[in-house]
This record gives structure tokens, C-alpha cells and sequence, in this order.
């Protein structure tokens, strides 16, 4: 008879007592390393704040510039595979492990969209003479503040497109592991990638605030 | 030694290169940094031996310019930051807490290839041709002006951030979640709540470093000016980004060393740390104010004067908590025993040279006095005295303290102590004198210098032939004692931590049976004999 | 005045380096007290407590919290002394003087380039009198330099895309080293000169003596023309710019609402970003000249409209 408890799966490692010490110690270290990733872009972040604080009406003048309907469509592109992911998680277990697989798997599609959406984007800003260090050419009274729009424009959603990305692989390597006999240390490899996955979307929820955002709001 | 220990497993090259048990990464990180040292060490004394004389007859500008660069990157991201955490702490952290290993020791391995990727890379900057920006990398000289491997060195140190901070993850998590049966916080050695400290910084501090050279890295290899005046950049932006890590980095190059501190004044006084509890949450409060600080390195920079009176007043605050551990351990000596080995003359070395260096923070946290102090060899000294004086004696205090346990091997005593000595004389000779230049306005980076300097300069660079003598010592006594030495006892200094509870050298997954704690740290009782934690 | 009444006290070249001095000796006194304490204690302690003395080690002290307390609160009270007084002589640095002299410093890898008002210019020197108020005004035309006059305890960082003040004064002729203190390259410990400190007279004198050029202003007033800022700003022709006469020092209103005061940094900007700052009822239709004016074109420029203050517009 099959067992409806989750399996415990190997033997664990020495310096662990138990399988949920060793599960919880692993979440523990996720969180840890979440708190790495909020610093990096938290300074990136701060950058942006000031120089916008300089340049209030260059940064206005670059934001109108920004493709708000890619980036609204990105947004709800990651919004939703988060959702699939929490399904996932919430729902895993051995006999629900074909089902999270392909939640999993959408999950990661939907951030290959997302990527490919702004790799779109990117093009788009280059035929647009948008892109500085390349053909940056913005006339006008505020192109100083345009210009260092753009830059951190494209190095933020570059560092995130690149945590998108490593994100992708995470979830695809996890459906994969996860499709037979899952155990309860697949289930906490899953509950920190999917951490890091919801991370990584909340860090575009803030991204979106600040590029496409300024400016829009007032007519 | 019948039985097998950690070394004596298995000889291969693979065992080594792949191991996951943290007591060989810590011995693999002691290795490289070894290594590194000397290299940082050799660019020293090639500065010295230039500054004897006034003018530039040794090196070229050029050179000398990179040699003071490579000596400031080495020493900083290549010696000091991993020394203490990554090899002391490393083997004796889960011997201390009572664990098999740390949390996550496939990541400790990991730390260490990371880390050497990171040293190699930034070995290929220095010998393709150097890099000749400080070890600060301020803009606009390094992005637009310095035509030097500016990118690839920045990279290096990028690459060796990851593992610092994958190290202070894998140190957090093991001391929240792997401590021993009836270790409570209140019973940890004090070493670990130094190290849970500079964790937290390593942590938390080196991704702004990250994202920062990305920047500067980004605006280089482009031309985006992101830092560029002549777009409306600011050049000070760069050193805000900058100072907010490296101020806290510099607080992870001494908390580890306090922390060996504690477990020395203790052992060789047969007494407990006084003021356990302070000195432990002085430990997290340095580690916490240290991020408010960082604008005193920009006092005369052009940043507000209100900037500049909060973080003055800041700086002062931050010295409250080391001097209440220099009271602590002085007050640990009070009525104890006090052996004078080798250890100890380094524990006592580190109290009165740390705490000059931190008195002379003091004459730089004062606005008026730093206008005139900031950027002179007034600096410089104060940065040796903390970094050198401090860490780096506490460095080998905690190295002959714990050899016997990492090696089973004893060290000749007499060499030890000679090399103490000897290099607390050197040191003294060699950075005492660079006060005085300072406060007589010998700006750092100086390649030539007016002739009036020349005096302290000639002792300073005398102190630095005694330092390196010295230097050099331990790797002929350490050297011989790993191979000749006496077998060292499970427990040579008759101390209560857990590490001595288990043999010299230690087996492979520690210990025998799981330790449980039932006492205190540091009970030397009243007829100076120790009583096991675990008993 | 107070300060004679300290034991071997000596005023310095300065009020401010006395001053600095007096702060230095205080935190030298305090720290040479500590640390003779500690090694007292420390040297104290190692003697009577050596491992085989027979003394009384009974009685241990076991309650911590009033020695923790009392030197936290020992420690703090006097840190914050030194913060205060520190922080006093620091204010003195930032008074402004209405009798000051200007001179203009422009840095670059690896000089001092110095300006007098009257268009006298030095490399590597500055020749100033005694007993006045000089203003530094400073700017670089490339990296991050430091004007530091360790005889006067000053240095300030010079740091490029924007001006430097500093405030100077000598009280005893003679000649002071003048370094640069942040590193910028190859020749950093070369960017070295000398302050001359001259009695009035004689600089009257040597100012005179110098090669004959025409004052900073109408350099600036030249530059003007040449430049073309004449053409919107002159008050004839068919665009309609701000003018310039009476302008130096007053509050300007902004098309955003705000107000500011045109000063040295004002009028740079104007002339490098004009956008960036566009005067209330006025079109933004200046050019901007960055790439197209020195930093040594700038200061005349702005001296030249500095000097247009007094004019009615």
C-alpha cells in the first residue's frame, strides 16, 4: 500500500539530526541569501533615487520614452507565473507531483516570455536612438537627466533579466527533478526556488514602479 | 594516533580538491592566503624600500603607483577579509558549536573555487600590467582617465565578493541552526558572536560593493557616465557607494579578530571573559552602527556640513563599544593566572596596539582635526595599527592557539615567543614614525616627498626589514612543527570549549558522539582546572 | 584672550591652525592618558596575577554592571566632548569674511594653475598677503585633486563639475608647502607648490611686477563677445535672454516655482546645463557650452558677470 505521507527520501547529512532540521536550515539559508539580492538592488535603487531627485523632469521626459505596453505585459507575465509557482507549491505532493510539474513548467515559460518581450523592448529603445555608450542621441533641454535614465534604465533590468533567467533554469531543473517519487527534500528545494522566483518578481514590481510609472500618472 | 583524523583519511589530490569537510577547505583557504600575503607583503616592502629615500630612484611613478594599488587590494580583499573567518573560522566554528560540519558544505567548497577564481583574475590584472587607481577605484580617474586594468581588476574583486558573502551565509545559518543540545546563545565561546557578527556585515555590505564596481566597471567599458560630471554625474556618488560597504568591510577586518581575543585573555587568565553579555552585544552593536559611518571618509569632500557633523558624531558612537571590550578583557586579567605564551603575548599585543590605533580614529572622527589628518600618513597609520596591530596579531594569536587542534602537532614555544616579540617592536618601529608624518602633512600615494620627511620615513622603513624578519619566522617553527613536532594532547591549554573535547587533530566528522552543553563558556573554576562544556 | 592663558600655548600661522593645534594637543593628552592607564592596568595585572604568584585572587569581581556602566558612560561623555569641540574649530572653516580677497584655482594632472583677480596668474605657487581673508575658489578640469596646506590645517578636495570653496587666512609671512592630497595619476606626489605669505606692501608690489595681462574681468568680458553671449544677453537683437547686469548675489525665480541665489555655481551651470534651471517668463532656448568652454574660460566668464553686480539692468 502506498503511503499518503511524503517519503523521506536519502539519509541526510552528518551534521544535521533530522530531515526537518536539514529542510529548515535550507530555507534559512534562501532567506539569508534573498537578503544579499534586496541589498544589491536596494543600492542600484538608491542610485536612481538620486539622481532623480536631480533631475526630476529629465527622468519624467526619459520615463515617456519607455514602452509602458511591454512593460505592463511583462508584468502581469511575471505576476502570473509567480501565482503558478505558489500554486505549485502549495499543492505538491507524490500524487500531485505530474500537475506541479507542469505549473512549474509554465512558470518558467511565462519568464522565457517575459524575457523574450524584453529583449523586444530593447530593440525597439535602439531603433529609438535610446540606448547610451551606443548611438545615444536625445535633443533637447534634458538630456542629461535622460541620459542617466536610460543608463540605469538598462543596467537594472539587465542585472534583473539575468536573475529572470537563472530563475527560469531553477524552476525547469525543479520540474524536472520532481516529476517521480517526489520527497520532502524536493518539496524544500521548491519552497526556495519558488522564494526566489516571488523575489525576483517583487524586485520587477518595483523596477516597473520606478521606470514606466514617472510622468504617466498626471496628464 | 591510531585512530584516523581528518588528514590522514585518505592522501589524494581529489580527496583535498573536492572535499566538502570544512576543516580541509579552512586549511586550503590557509594555504592560499599564505600566498597571498606574501605577494601583498612583497609590494610593501618594495614601497618602503622606495620611501627610504626622498626621491623616486627605486621605481618608476608608474610602478610605484601600482604597487601601492595591488599591495591595498591584496591585503584587503585577498588577506584580511577571509583570514580569520575562513580559516579559523572555518575548522573551529562547528567544532565549537558541536556540529558535524557547517550548514551547507558543498557551498563552503564552492566559497573557496569562487574565491580563488576571483585571486586568479585579479593575479592576471596585476601581472599583465597592473592597476593604478588606489584600492579605492575613485571615479572619475578610474573610469575615465587611468589607462590601467582597471575592469579586470574590478572583476576580480567582484568574483571573490560572492564567496565572502556565500561564506557569511553559510556562517549564519550554521550558528542559528546547528548548535549543539543545550548551547543557548548566552553559552556561545565569545569567538562566535564575533564571527555572527562579521557575518551579518559580510552579508549585508558586499552586494552594494557588487553593484558598485558593476557600475563603475559599466561606465568604463561603455562610456555611459554614470559618474560623469560633464553629463550631470556625480564623482561623489561613487564614493558614497563605496564607503558604505568598505566602512563596514573594515569592521569585518577586526570583529573576527576581537573575537580570537576573548578566547585567548580567557584561556591564559583561567578566568571568564568579564562582562560576557556586553562584550557580546558590543560585538552585534559595532556591526550595526558601522553601516552609519561611512561618510567620515568624505569630510572634506564637499558633502554637507550636516553629513559631516552626523557622521562625526556617528564615528564617536561607533568607538563606544570597542573601548568597552578593551575595559572588558583588561578586567578579565584582574585576579586571574596569567601564563604568558605565545597566544597571550598576541592577545596582550593586539589590546595595546588596537587601542592606540582605535585613539588615533578618534583624532580622525574630529571634524577639525581630519581636515588637516585625511589623506596624510596620519591615515595610513591609524589603518596599519587597527588592520596589522590588530587583526593580523589576533590572526596568530588564534593560529598557535588552535595549531595543536588543527595539526596535533605542538610548535617550538621559544620561537613563538621571540616572533611575537619581534613583531610587536617592528611593528611599532615600522608605523609609529607614519603619525608623526602625518601630523606634519606627508600626504598618502606620495611616490617622491620633500626632504624634511625623510627621517621618520627611514625608520618607518627600518621597522619594516624587523617586521618582515619577523613575518618569516613562524613559516620555519610552523613549518618544522608540522612535520617534527611533538604530538599535541586532545587538550594542550587545559581549556573548556568543545573543540578541546575532541582529539588533536580532530576526525573527520568531529566528534565521536554528539556533545551536549550543560554549562557556561569559559568555567575555569577556583583551582584553575577546566571543566569541560559538555560535562 | 582666552587662549593665553594655557601653558605653552603658541599662536599658530593662523587662528584656525592654533586653533587646530589646541584640538590636536587635547586629543593627544586624552589618549596618552588612556593609554597610560591601560598599560599600567595591563603591565599591573600581568605582574601581581603571573600564574604561580601567591596573591589573593578570592573575591573576584562577579557583578559587572556598574563598572560596565560607568566607563560606557566615561567613554561616551568623553567622546562627545571631542565631538563638540571638534566640530566648533570645524564651523570657523565655514565663516564668511566681506573683505576677502579672491583667487581662483583651477587643478589639473598634474598643476596648480592660481588667478588673481587682476589677471595675474602663477603654476604651482600662490602668492597671497597676510592678515586677509583669501577665498579659494576652486575647479578641476579632469579628476579629483586636494588643495592642502598642512601649515594652515586645510585642505578641501577639488572635485570636477563643480566649484570648491575655501576660506584661507596667513598671519606670518613666509613660504608653506602646498600638496595635492586625493591621487590622480602618474605625477601626484609632483603636484606640489608653495604658498608665499608677503606683507601687504610687498604684495602690492609683486602683483604689480607681474607680466602686464588684463584683469580676469575684462578677459571674461571678451570672452563674452567671443563667445556669443552678447548676441541674446546684450539687449539689442530679436531673442529674448535674462540680462546679466545687477544679477551677481540676487534670488532668481525659476519656470518651476523655486528660487535661487545666482552665484559662482549658478552661473556655471547656466552656462554648461542652461536647461537644467530655466528663469521664470523666459523660454528655454539657450545652447549649452559644455565641451565648448575650459574651466579657466568658465571662471572668466562668471568673473565677468560677477563683475557686472553693481550695474542697473
Amino acid at each position: 500500500m502506498r503511503s499518503r505521507k511524503m517519503p523521506d527520501g536519502s539519509a541526510f547529512a552528518p551534521q544535521y539530526a533530522s530531515i526537518p532540521h536539514r529542510d529548515h536550515t535550507a530555507e534559512l539559508g534562501m532567506w539569508v541569501f534573498i537578503a544579499t539580492e534586496v541589498l544589491l538592488f536596494g543600492g542600484l535603487i538608491l542610485a536612481y533615487f538620486i539622481y532623480r531627485h536631480a533631475f526630476p523632469h529629465g527622468f519624467v521626459e526619459g520615463s515617456r520614452h519607455t514602452e509602458i505596453v511591454i512593460g505592463t505585459v511583462n508584468t502581469a507575465v511575471l505576476l502570473t507565473s509567480s501565482f503558478l509557482v505558489a500554486w505549485a507549491v502549495e499543492i505538491f505532493s507524490p500524487a500531485t507531483s505530474r500537475i506541479a510539474t507542469w505549473l512549474l513548467m509554465g512558470a518558467a515559460c511565462l519568464g522565457l516570455v517575459f524575457l523574450v518581450l524584453k529583449g523586444i523592448e530593447y530593440s525597439k529603445e535602439y531603433d529609438a536612438h535610446l540606448v547610451p555608450g551606443i548611438d545615444f542621441q536625445s535633443a533637447g533641454p534634458l538630456a542629461d537627466g535622460v541620459q542617466l535614465f536610460f543608463i540605469l534604465y538598462f543596467i537594472a533590468t539587465a542585472i534583473h533579466a539575468l536573475h529572470v533567467l537563472i530563475g527560469i533554469c531553477l524552476l525547469t531543473t525543479l520540474a524536472t527533478i520532481c516529476r517521480k517519487a517526489p520527497t520532502t527534500r524536493h518539496h524544500t528545494a521548491l519552497r526556495s526556488a519558488a522564494l526566489y522566483w516571488h523575489f525576483v518578481d517583487m524586485v520587477w514590481i518595483f523596477l516597473f514602479a520606478l521606470i514606466y510609472l514617472p510622468g504617466r500618472s498626471s496628464s | 594516533m591510531s585512530e584516523t583524523n581528518y588528514l590522514t583519511t585518505d592522501y589524494t589530490l581529489r580527496s583535498w580538491f573536492l572535499t566538502t569537510d570544512h576543516k580541509r577547505i579552512a586549511i586550503l583557504y590557509f594555504a592560499s592566503l599564505i600566498f597571498f600575503f606574501f605577494i601583498g607583503g612583497a609590494a610593501a616592502t618594495a614601497i618602503r624600500i622606495e620611501l627610504a629615500t626622498p626621491q623616486g630612484d627605486f621605481v618608476s611613478s608608474d610602478i610605484y603607483n601600482r604597487l601601492f594599488t595591488m599591495h591595498g587590494i591584496i591585503m584587503v580583499w585577498f588577506f584580511l577579509i577571509p583570514s580569520i573567518p575562513n580559516t579559523l573560522g572555518n575548522f573551529i566554528v562547528p567544532l565549537m558549536i558541536g556540529a558535524r560540519d557547517l550548514a551547507f558544505p558543498r557551498l563552503n567548497l564552492m566559497s573557496w573555487y569562487i574565491f580563488m577564481l576571483g585571486g586568479c583574475t585579479t593575479l592576471f590584472a596585476i601581472f599583465a600590467g597592473g592597476i593604478d587607481t588606489g584600492w579605492t577605484f575613485y571615479t572619475p580617474f578610474s573610469t575615465l582617465y587611468s589607462n590601467s586594468y582597471v575592469i579586470v581588476a574590478a572583476a576580480g574583486v567582484f568574483i571573490a565578493g560572492f564567496s565572502s558573502i556565500l561564506t557569511g551565509l553559510n556562517f549564519i545559518v550554521t550558528i542559528h541552526r546547528l548548535r549543539a543540545p543545550g548551547l543557548t546563545w548566552y553559552r556561545l565561546p565569545l569567538f562566535l558572536w564575533s564571527l555572527y557578527a562579521t557575518s551579518v556585515i559580510l552579508v549585508l555590505a558586499t552586494p552594494v560593493l557588487a553593484i558598485t564596481l558593476l557600475l563603475m566597471a559599466t561606465e568604463r567599458f561603455f562610456g555611459v557616465g554614470i559618474f560623469d560630471p560633464r553629463i550631470g554625474g556625480d564623482p561623489l556618488l561613487f564614493q558614497h557607494l563605496f564607503w558604505f560597504y568598505s566602512h563596514p568591510a573594515v569592521y569585518i577586518m577586526i570583529l573576527p579578530g576581537m573575537g580570537v581575543i576573548n578566547e585567548l585573555v580567557s584561556c591564559f587568565s583561567r578566568k571568564q571573559v568579564f562582562g560576557y553579555k556586553f562584550v557580546a552585544w558590543c560585538s552585534l552593536a559595532i556591526a550595526a552602527v558601522g553601516f552609519l559611518v561611512w561618510g567620515h571618509h568624505m569630510f572634506v569632500s564637499g558633502q554637507s556640513l550636516v553629513a559631516s557633523l552626523v557622521f562625526s558624531f556617528m564615528s564617536f558612537i561607533v568607538a563606544v563599544p570597542s573601548a568597552i571590550k578593551v575595559f572588558n578583557w583588561t578586567a578579565t586579567l584582574h585576579k586571574g593566572s596569567i601564563h604568558f605564551d605565545a597566544p597571550m603575548l598576541y592577545a596582550l599585543g593586539f589590546i595595546g596596539l588596537f587601542t592606540v590605533g582605535g585613539l588615533t580614529g578618534l583624532f580622525l572622527a574630529c571634524l577639525a582635526y581630519d581636515v588637516h589628518a585625511t589623506d596624510t600618513y596620519f591615515v595610513v597609520a591609524h589603518f596599519h595599527y587597527i588592520m596589522v596591530g590588530g587583526m593580523v596579531t589576533a590572526y596568530f594569536g588564534g593560529l598557535h592557539y588552535w595549531w595543536p587542534k588543527i595539526t596535533g602537532r605542538l610548535y617550538s614555544e621559544y620561537w613563538a615567543r621571540a616572533a611575537a616579540i619581534l613583531i610587536f617592536f617592528g611593528f611599532n618601529l615600522t608605523f609609529f614614525p607614519q603619525f608623526v608624518l602625518g601630523a606634519e602633512g606627508m600626504p598618502r600615494r606620495y611616490h617622491v616627498y620633500p626632504p624634511e620627511f625623510q627621517v621618520w620615513n627611514v625608520l618607518s622603513s627600518g621597522g619594516a626589514v624587523i617586521l618582515a624578519i619577523a613575518y618569516l619566522m613562524p613559516v620555519f617553527y610552523f613549518g618544522y612543527s608540522a612535520f617534527f613536532g611533538r604530538r599535541a594532547p586532545a587538550n594542550p591549554w587545559d581549556a573548556p570549549g568543545l573543540e578541546w573535547q575532541t582529539s588533536s587533530p580532530p576526525p573527520e566528522h568531529n566528534f565521536t558522539s554528539q556533545p551536549v552543553v550543560t554549562r557556561d563558556p569559559y568555567q575555569y573554576d577556583e583551582d584553575f582546572h577546566a571543566e569541560p562544556q559538555n560535562a | 584672550m582666552w587662549r593665553q592663558w594655557i601653558p605653552f600655548w603658541q599662536p599658530g600661522l593662523s587662528p584656525h591652525s592654533g586653533d587646530v593645534d589646541l584640538l590636536f594637543t587635547g586629543l593627544l593628552i586624552a589618549s596618552a592618558l588612556v593609554v597610560g592607564l591601560l598599560f599600567f592596568l595591563l603591565a599591573l595585572f600581568c605582574a601581581r596575577y603571573r600564574a604561580g604568584n601567591q596573591t589573593d585572587r578570592n573575591h573576584r569581581v562577579k557583578k559587572s554592571w556598574h563598572w560596565e556602566v560607568s566607563w560606557t558612560v566615561a567613554s561616551f561623555v568623553c567622546f562627545l566632548a571631542l565631538f563638540v569641540w571638534g566640530a566648533s574649530v570645524y564651523f570657523q572653516i565655514y565663516r564668511t569674511r566681506s573683505d576677502e580677497h579672491d583667487v581662483f584655482v583651477v587643478a589639473k594632472q598634474w598643476m596648480w594653475k592660481t588667478q588673481h583677480p587682476g589677471g595675474q596668474a602663477e603654476i604651482d605657487a600662490l602668492h597671497i598677503p597676510v592678515k586677509r581673508p583669501i577665498r579659494l575658489v576652486m575647479a578641476s578640469q579632469d579628476v579629483i585633486h586636494s588643495f592642502f596646506i598642512p601649515a594652515l590645517r586645510l585642505k578641501h578636495d577639488v572635485v570636477p563639475g563643480r566649484y570648491q570653496d575655501l576660506e584661507i587666512e596667513v598671519d606670518k609671512p613666509g613660504h608653506y608647502h602646498l600638496f595635492c592630497a586625493e591621487y590622480c595619476g602618474t605625477d601626484h606626489s609632483g603636484m606640489i607648490g608653495e604658498i608665499v605669505a608677503m606683507e601687504p606692501a610687498d604684495f602690492s608690489n609683486w602683483l604689480t611686477q607681474q607680466a602686464p595681462s588684463s584683469p580676469l574681468a575684462s578677459e571674461g568680458g571678451q570672452l563674452f563677445r567671443e563667445l556669443g553671449c552678447s548676441g541674446c544677453h546684450g539687449g539689442r537683437g530679436t531673442i529674448r535672454a535674462p540680462p546679466l547686469e545687477g544679477l551677481y548675489g540676487k534670488p532668481v525665480p525659476l519656470s518651476d516655482g523655486s528660487t535661487v541665489i545666482a552665484d559662482d555655481k549658478y552661473i556655471r551651470d547656466s552656462i554648461l546645463m542652461p536647461r537644467s534651471q530655466v528663469v521664470a517668463s523666459y523660454e528655454p532656448l539657450m545652447p549649452s557650452f559644455e565641451g565648448k568652454v575650459s574651466e579657466d574660460q568658465l571662471l572668466r566668464l562668471v568673473i565677468y558677470i560677477k563683475s557686472l553686480a553693481g550695474r542697473q539692468s
